[in-house]
């Protein structure tokens, strides 16, 4: 699926405290996982607290923005009618942020060409404030 | 009988169709009758109710009714009470009342689970669909990447089989075309013509490597299981059925972090609750709102070792009626209807009665295990006649 044919298609998250420098960090090109000052670990979902070490000394950290495919699947079903098929959702586990991993689409290639195992890099697809983290294959 | 257990007692089950009209609350009633009839109980008897997911309110069809509104409803005296999406899968509603009765908080149970999705879906204004243009919670994590569906998320699951251990659409097929070959001897089956191998591989994709037949359809229906207590069943007229054990598991709330889906996890847990071991379960009812879940139970409940579930099923003999593990012999969600779960332990409570008719499994069973869920939340049951 080329980028931005399923942008208008795209619901938007209703930002809050915990979720935004997730959401919003693609404006400066920054992906940011919520990580832990005390235990260092990475937080996603974001939340508040740290779910290692309890503690509530969190905060967004900027990570490399390339990752590996952990698992994937081509999407035929139009859930709606708009949607333009087929695309591909992903699973990938972010480079610099051990356990967390990304629910995203693959885009820049054909759906054919992505398997378990690639190097992605993220790219930002923007609406309004929100910029959704896609990932590209690494060539 | 043993005083300080829980039994499946009466089981009722109403029509299974598709855009039924008959309202929600009558279909959960025809359920409780059918259930109260074969028990040989009346509705003054039940003393607690427990339901999935409670009253779905910002999704009717979901589940249109719950646990406080059937109590209202049929004018019930309960003493104990709960509804709620928050536990480890559908039949968590049956592990929450055994556990009721465990304490001797209540003697008779109505568990129940009612759906009515397909009706929704024909009457959008009676039965308005969630809204999606700004997602929270769970939902923005999946919906913005048009992961809209469950098949999408168990899908990735199935993709890491298929690369990691091989799995194929000819043994993905078996668990559809099981389904659907004893759907057809089920007068109450949702779907019952026949499915062929070729229709299967040549139907068309859903979410890779699952296609439309790997995937259960929208259902109206109501499904009771009434869970009584050892020491009441002097009340009781039908054969008690022991749940002999239960598990249950949570894994990451969103399923993208989790490593493992959670039926690994119940499969694991369940057989240190019991002397029971899996070759002693004479027949499996094994989720399957994808077919994929059900190779999965297979995996977890240690029927074959992980990453074998494939070739376990390969060619469907092993799983058929007449199989060494007769698997979803009502027809499972892909053929029965997607009773949400609670389809599996009625059925199993069927096979150990011996009221299968044209589906009975042969050899008298005495012992049957049967699951829900599967992803982030899963519970199995193990279901003995004593």
């Amino acid at each position: 699926m080329p980028a931005g044919e399923m942008a208008a298609t795209r619901p938007k998250p209703r930002l809050d405290a915990e979720n935004s420098a997730f959401w919003t960090g693609g404006a400066h090109g920054r992906l940011q996982i919520m990580r832990c000052g005390d235990c260092s670990s990475y937080i996603h979902p974001p939340r508040a607290v740290c779910r290692t070490c309890l503690s509530d000394n969190v905060k967004p950290e900027a990570v490399p923005g390339t990752g590996v495919i952990d698992t994937f699947t081509i999407n035929y079903q139009k859930w709606h009618p708009a949607m333009k098929v087929p695309f591909v959702i992903a699973r990938v586990a972010l480079d610099g942020a051990p356990g967390v991993y990304l629910t995203t689409n693959i885009i820049g290639c054909s759906v054919e060409a992505v398997d378990i195992g690639d190097r992605v890099r993220v790219t930002f697809e923007s609406q309004g404030a929100i910029h959704f983290p896609l990932f590209e294959k690494i060539v | 009988m043993r005083a300080n257990q829980a039994y499946i007692t009466g089981i009722g089950q109403s029509q299974i169709g598709m855009r039924l009209t008959r309202h929600p609350l009558l279909l959960t009633l025809d359920a409780v009758r059918e259930a109260l009839y074969e028990a040989g109980l009346t509705i003054g008897q039940i003393d607690g109710v427990s339901t999935y997911p409670g009253k779905a309110h910002a999704y009717l069809g979901f589940s249109p009714i719950g646990a406080d509104e059937l109590i209202d409803a049929l004018g019930i005296h309960a003493t104990w009470h709960a509804g709620g999406g928050e536990i480890t899968s559908q039949l968590g509603a049956v592990v929450a009342a055994a556990t009721a009765v465990h304490a001797g908080l209540t003697r008779h149970v109505i568990c129940f689970r009612t759906v009515y999705e397909a009706a929704a879906l024909a009457r959008p204004k009676e039965y308005p669909p969630p809204q999606r243009d700004v997602v929270e919670g769970f939902s923005q994590w999946f919906a913005p990447f048009g992961a809209l569906s469950a098949a999408n998320w168990t899908a990735q699951y199935a993709m890491r089989h298929v690369k990691r251990y091989g799995l194929t659409r000819e043994q993905l097929a078996q668990i559809a075309l099981t389904g659907r070959n004893n759907a057809m001897l089920n007068p109450r089956a949702l779907v019952r013509e026949p499915l062929t191998m070729d229709q299967y591989m040549s139907a068309r994709m859903i979410s890779t490597p699952l296609c439309l037949f790997d995937c259960d359809r929208y259902t109206d229906a109501s499904t009771v299981l009434i869970v009584s207590a050892g020491n009441a069943l002097d009340e009781v007229s039908c054969k008690p059925i022991r749940i002999a054990a239960m598990a249950g598991a949570v894994e990451r709330h969103s399923w993208d972090q989790a490593e493992w889906m959670a039926c690994y996890a119940t499969g694991a847990d369940l057989w240190k609750h019991t002397d029971y071991k899996p070759s002693d379960v004479d027949t499996a009812q094994l989720y399957d709102g994808f077919s994929f879940q059900a190779i999965t139970w297979l995996e977890a409940l240690q029927f074959c070792e992980v990453g074998e579930g494939g070739r376990f099923i390969e060619g469907g003999k092993r799983i058929a009626l007449n199989g060494e593990l007769p698997i979803n012999t009502f027809g499972g969600q892909l053929g029965g209807g997607r009773l949400h779960g609670f389809g599996f332990a009625h059925e199993a409570v069927v096979q150990l009665r011996g009221n299968g008719g044209e589906r009975q499994i042969a050899g008298d069973p005495q012992v049957a295990v049967c699951t829900s869920g599967g992803g982030p939340l899963a519970t199995a049951l193990l279901l003995a006649r004593d």
